[in-house]
């Protein structure tokens, strides 16, 4: 068989060909994949950085962690304080709880009511679903600033919502709502209904209706026919978009500094608050390592719900 | 076949009633907006007659145009790079699956759509002060910066959108460009980069608005004199409502429901063609 | 004789040699060594999963051989990517480029290779009439028929005058009737441009009708390389001729040789059995032997068949042209046997139930190794 191989240029030839086309290929992943550790893999490392570092009042407001002292020797210095004053300090401890009620309670709504309406359009006649759908998604692409500013003119004492309850006669008083908790869950309810509904829909609407046809076939109910049917095939829906309600929520800062009051204390806000008012940044940056960490399992629940509906989708194709 | 069509729509008239509800909800705060920009009174929720005069107001407001202008400008380049970016990843994603990197780059293209954007913006920053004490660069915070720190976040959705249209490509397009003697630079460009063309259109308008909208990352990574659309929104807004932002709340939703219907029937369009072909 | 040992030295248009492909750690290709003769129209014929398609995707270099050369006229292109290869192919999903014309996808390949503009047209133009879509020039993919997609899909693949057309499913989209068009027409079409094709079917009957060759192939492997009618008439494998046609198989022991007879004591067929067989072969060895049900027939009286046996009808499955019988043997063996259906309406002259006498010929069957 040697004799049908090409000269020894040949082969060198071909080499060449192929290291020009994984040449291509290294290009193609390597220039999003290094804008992506530079820019966000690498700055997870200085927030641990600066979250072990000494507060100072300075420019930059922190101390390095390697100093020369005054006997000119060098050492360095790793602080966990910020880490120890944050588990003391109740105002921290019970922002994390704040955060997680604020983002469980928001989830909930936005389940409560985005599934009937994620149901409903999967089930509308073909040619109204891609329309429907717009309609959720069209507010999304408006800005979110600007929506939120929209609640402060309904919820307000003197707003919209109580001139319209003063004037049908409902209440006598104007309502409080406004920088309350309440209007917080209203507020992250409208802002993120959105990312409930669109994976809720790309479960239900790959749901074949043969399946409910097939358990009324053999005497279920349509309550059962949902219980045992429906419900436990969109499972990978709900967690998916419950996900991606939680986890942006739990350091959302616009909507409890717009519509919150003191009571609704938010990991987001402080954070803020930290860096921006009290210029601590060493303190603000050990909150954003403790919600990253909090934060780690709700995303990898989420990687893994994702990618199982796209392994469904694949065998649907 | 229609029969049970309608037997199953008439079997749930709450579940209608509960879209129309929902769809309420999601539309009467940005009503509310549009109604009260064109109130004559400076107090939001007191109707004092119809007035245009807000608007009037808002074009006379240099310090908010020119945040526009700004915010414009940045959001352009920012999705401008974010969608080369993300096509990619996309690709990497997609037709690589298997080289080195494409694993990671999966989850760090996932972890940003969810990632609280007060952690971004922090983050950022602290990478751009070190940067620029180790590398001398950036030099200042500013235009450069926010544009950076959106491309970063934009161009994870950019790689969603670009991703699903390609996942849904049929690879064998390509390998039959390669076998009509194509080499595979011109294979992307003459095959691949005009079947996904609406997908890129989609990612940069996605970014385009994330991009603008983006109060938090901003205000973390920019600088003296670089001041974004929703950063002025943002202090006005802090102080109460203001019929100006009203205005301007109404000039953007009037852009953006004429920039989706007409990539809507766009898309539409394209879709009827896709399924005659099926 | 000269000719033919001129031709024996004569290099084959494509040849394989021991060619494997692995994915994970199962081999789709199993160590292959085939040769191809030009103008031809092969067939790589198996079920799903057999690793024709990977067979097919190496030869237009879509996939790297794990082990093994190609070689095409000649020259390795084991490792020259497909857009250097001298070889076409034709897509299962038709994979027309939905933003060109007709035209435009046609012309694709011609203009890869930089023909100018007067030429690439006239090229295009013999290519549309060629396949008999002269007036879908200016046509989007999505406005076409299947059919007319399969052509323009053929039409692409002709364009550049390949030495080889590789067809992967030509047919498998289309409908029944216009399968069976199309394959009369992809015959002709082969045998007026004198290109070789290389054709993946996993449906026999299309392999049968259309090839000069075929390859069967079976779990990465090739089982026999035949032209139709010896591959159908003298199966070497129980696999062979079990997937091309029906056959009956009665396993036994050789018990004697004389001439041209093998005599095979079968247990399954309640004796022993006659095959004409002219190899030597070796006395108690396991055997089996095939016989076809069309090549059964009803024994009638003063009629001399060395094969004869008795049995019950259990089934009968009526087709329109013909009926199969399945008969019981007292050994509990069921035999299959074919009966054309001359006579429209007639009363069936066999029912469930009725014992018959079936018989066939010495040379009507043949052995396979067990």
């Amino acid at each position: 068989m040697t004799g049908y191989g090409g000269g020894a240029g040949a082969l060198a030839g071909l080499r060449a060909r192929w290291r020009r086309l994984t040449v291509g290929r290294w290009l193609v992943t390597g220039i999003p994949w290094l804008w992506l550790v530079i820019f966000f893999c690498l700055p997870f490392l200085f927030i641990l950085k600066i979250s072990l570092s000494e507060p100072a009042l300075a420019q930059p407001p922190y101390l390095n962690w390697i100093r020369e002292t005054a006997d000119g020797l060098v050492s360095i210095v790793v602080n966990f304080g910020n880490y120890g004053l944050l588990w003391d300090d109740s105002l921290y401890v019970s922002a994390l709880f704040g955060s997680l009620q604020v983002a469980a309670i928001s989830t909930l709504l936005c389940l409560l009511i985005g599934y009937p309406m994620a149901y409903a359009i999967a089930r509308a006649p073909t040619h109204l679903r891609m329309p429907l759908l717009m309609l959720v998604i069209l507010p999304f692409w408006t800005s979110f600033l600007i929506r939120i500013y929209a609640w402060m003119g309904i919820l307000n004492t003197n707003g919209i919502l109580n001139n319209f309850l003063l004037w049908l006669g409902v209440i006598e008083q104007p309502l409080e709502i406004m920088h309350t908790s309440l209007a917080v869950y209203i507020g992250v309810t409208y802002a993120y209904l959105p990312f409930m509904i669109l994976p809720l829909y790309a479960t239900l609407s790959r749901l074949d209706p043969v399946l409910l046809e097939a358990a009324a076939d053999l005497g279920a109910r349509p309550a059962k026919q949902f219980l045992t049917i429906t419900w436990p095939q969109s499972v990978p829906g709900v967690i998916a978009g419950a996900m991606l309600v939680f986890i942006p929520v739990m350091g959302e800062f616009v909507i409890p500094d717009l519509l919150g009051g003191p009571d609704s204390l938010m990991l987001g806000k402080l954070m803020w608050t930290e860096f921006f008012n009290n210029r601590d940044w060493p303190v603000a940056s050990a909150l954003a390592a403790v919600l990253l960490v909090v934060l780690i399992i709700p995303f990898l629940l989420l990687r893994h719900y994702e990618s199982r509906a796209e392994a469904n989708g694949e065998e649907a194709a | 076949m229609s029969a049970i069509k309608q037997h199953r729509r008439a079997g749930f008239p709450w579940l209608w009633t509960a879209l129309a509800f929902g769809y309420v909800f999601l539309y009467a705060p940005i009503l509310s907006l549009i109604v009260y920009s064109f109130n004559e009174s400076r107090l939001v929720t007191v109707w004092a007659g119809f007035s245009t005069r807000w608007y009037g107001e808002l074009m006379q407001n240099e310090q908010l145009l020119s945040a526009a202008w700004l915010s414009i400008k940045v959001a352009a380049v920012a999705a401008t790079i974010a969608v080369v970016l993300g096509t990619l990843a996309a690709m990497t994603l997609v037709r690589f699956r298997r080289q080195w990197g494409a694993r990671s780059m999966g989850i760090m293209v996932a972890a940003p759509l969810v990632m609280p954007e007060i952690i971004l913006g922090l983050s950022l920053l602290l990478l751009f002060m070190s940067m620029a004490d180790l590398i001398g660069w950036p030099a200042s915070r500013g235009q450069g910066t926010i544009i950076m720190a959106h491309v970063t976040f934009c161009m994870a959705y950019v790689t969603v959108v670009v991703q699903s249209r390609l996942a849904y490509m049929d690879a064998s397009l390509e390998e039959a460009a390669m076998d009509l003697g194509a080499r595979p630079l011109k294979v992307f460009f003459t095959i691949t980069l005009p079947v996904i063309a609406p997908s890129l259109v989609a990612g940069w308008l996605l970014a385009f608005t994330l991009s603008m909208d983006d109060l938090v990352v901003a205000s973390f990574v920019s600088g003296p004199g670089a001041t974004t659309l929703p950063m002025v929104v943002y202090s006005s807004v802090r102080l109460g409502v203001s019929p100006q932002i009203n205005a301007l709340a109404t000039i953007i939703i009037a852009v953006v429901v004429v920039a989706v219907s007409v990539a809507g029937y766009l898309m539409y369009r394209q879709d009827k063609q896709r399924t005659n072909m099926q | 004789m000269n000719n033919v040992v001129a031709n024996a030295e004569q290099e084959p248009l494509v040849r394989i040699r021991n060619l494997s492909k692995v994915f994970g750690s199962t081999y789709a290709v199993d160590n292959i060594s085939l040769d191809i003769e030009e103008k031809g129209f092969f067939s790589l014929l198996g079920s799903s999963g057999c690793g024709k398609t990977t067979l097919l995707r190496m030869l237009a270099g879509f996939e790297t051989p794990t082990e093994g050369r190609i070689f095409i006229d000649g020259k390795d292109v084991t490792d020259l990517p497909p857009y250097e290869r001298q070889v076409n192919m034709m897509f299962q999903s038709y994979a027309l480029f939905p933003h060109m014309t007709v035209a435009d996808n046609i012309a694709y390949g011609l203009k890869q290779e930089r023909m100018a503009r007067p030429g690439r047209d006239e090229r295009v133009r013999e290519m549309l009439s060629l396949v008999q879509i002269e007036k879908l020039g200016h046509r989007k993919p999505h406005q076409l028929s299947g059919g007319q997609r399969q052509r323009v899909a053929l039409a692409r693949a002709l364009a550049k005058l390949p030495k080889i057309l590789l067809l992967d499913e030509p047919l498998g989209a289309l409908d029944r009737k216009l399968r069976e068009q199309t394959q009369f027409e992809l015959v002709n079409l082969q045998e007026r441009l004198g290109i070789t094709f290389i054709v993946v079917t996993h449906d026999q009957e299309e392999a049968m009708t259309m090839s000069s060759r075929i390859a069967l192939m079976r779990e990465g492997r090739i089982e026999q390389v035949d032209s139709p009618q010896r591959m159908y008439e003298f199966p070497q494998s129980r696999y062979a001729a079990n997937f091309i046609g029906n056959v009956n198989l009665f396993d036994g022991v050789v018990t004697s040789q004389s001439g041209d007879q093998v005599l095979v004591d079968s247990e399954e067929a309640g004796g022993q059995l006659c095959v004409r067989h002219s190899q030597p072969m070796t006395v108690g060895m396991p055997i089996t032997v095939a016989v076809r049900p069309e090549k059964i027939r009803m024994v009638q009286a003063g009629d001399d068949l060395p094969n004869q046996m008795q049995g019950v009808i259990r089934e009968i499955a009526y087709l329109g042209d013909e009926s199969i019988y399945h008969v019981e043997l007292a050994s509990g063996k069921r035999v299959k046997y074919t009966q054309p259906n001359v006579q429209a309406l007639a009363e069936l002259p066999l029912t469930w139930g009725q014992t018959i006498a079936l018989g066939w010929h010495a040379d009507r069957c043949g052995l396979l190794a067990q």
